[in-house]
């Protein structure tokens, strides 16, 4: 095992590059990500409680804000980027966010068409002719 | 050019002047690195679990057989609170890292201190929340959307009260061990941890509190 604990080209998750200066690294790293978390927050309230938005079209708006502010959460909390020293890290997230795409979109799928197919529930009680 | 030029993500692995580590050539990863590696793969299956109660509480939403819907459960300004105080102590724990890394004990510990504050501020206001709603009825027995919801928002709380704990002993041990090579990494994996703990409360307070208050 090497006696480093940090090398040039393999960074840790949550860690800055070894080398250089990093995007989104140090404090106004933090205060950037802090203030574009806040940001995204404050619109999905807005979206809402105010009447920017058609309103059928709100949810998936607000879909978009909270992805767009898990992206900000990881790459200025977590430092994952798309430098060389990030390959690793960023393909185990690739693969855990298939997984987690998979598991919500397909229990919604399929659920949702099994709802729509079920009997409705006051003609189950009264029972079938 | 360089190999190192033509190929900057070494996808080739060529070129025989290749020292990075963890990829076969240039020796085995730094310890802190194999370290937060294998705590990404957890927290990553983590977020794996969670997204199974996601997709149960997605799927049960609108089954409240006759009790109380979201929309009548659900007030914004709670919920306003505890994001603004999970995202202000997922920040003062990006700090408290950034501290460490310098070797500033007192405000590294002050930063967490304020992390530890913050996270029992959030867990108190879900604590009376989840007290109120079981007080007027809508228990995790009422209905299959209130145990999909106190199952899901629950789960998130308990990782919250399980990162409080460990925040007590990291707060600890730098103040026994000091910045010792073994007690930064833990501090790092508790890093993780915690704004992983933020990015699934993006996802709860989305999906539970705004969308059902529609």
């Amino acid at each position: 095992m090497s006696e480093r604990e940090t090398d040039s080209g393999d960074t840790a998750p949550g860690d800055e590059a070894a080398e250089g200066e990093e995007f989104a690294g140090g404090t106004s790293g933090y205060v950037v990500g802090l203030g574009l978390a806040a940001l995204l927050t404050a619109a999905a309230f807005a979206m809402v409680n105010l009447p920017l938005v058609w309103r059928p079209a709100v949810p998936m708006a607000l879909v978009v804000l909270a992805i767009a502010q898990m992206g900000v959460h990881l790459v200025f909390f977590l430092h994952v980027n798309t430098g060389p020293d990030n390959t690793n890290n960023v393909l185990a997230l690739a693969f855990g966010t298939l997984v987690v795409l998979l598991l919500i979109g397909g229990s919604v799928w399929i659920l949702g068409h099994l709802d729509h197919a079920m009997m409705p529930m006051d003609r189950q009680m009264h029972g079938f002719p | 050019m360089t190999a190192k030029a033509q190929d900057p993500y070494r996808i080739g692995r060529g070129g025989g002047e290749d020292t990075n580590t963890g990829r076969g050539e240039g020796g085995p990863a730094s310890k802190r690195t194999t370290v937060g590696y294998g705590f990404w793969i957890y927290l990553l299956s983590d977020i794996i679990l969670f997204s199974g109660f996601f997709a149960a509480y997605a799927v049960l939403a609108k089954q409240t057989a006759g009790g109380p819907s979201p929309r009548e459960l659900f007030g914004q300004e709670r919920v306003a609170l505890e994001t603004a105080a999970l995202l202000l102590s997922s920040f003062t724990c990006g700090l408290a890292g950034v501290a460490a890394e310098r070797r500033k004990l007192l405000p590294a510990q002050l930063w967490l201190l304020a992390t530890g504050v913050l996270g029992a501020a959030f867990l108190g206001l879900e604590l009376a929340e989840f007290a109120e709603m079981i007080g007027e009825g809508a228990g995790p027995q009422r209905s299959a959307f209130l145990s999909a919801f106190f199952g899901l928002v629950g789960l998130h709380g308990l990782h919250i009260g399980v990162g409080l704990l460990w925040l007590g002993t990291m707060m600890a041990q730098l103040w026994v061990k000091g910045f010792q090579p073994q007690v930064l990494r833990r501090l790092m994996c508790f890093n993780l941890f915690w704004h992983a703990l933020d990015i699934v409360w993006v996802g709860i307070f989305t999906m539970v509190y705004l969308m059902g208050s529609i």
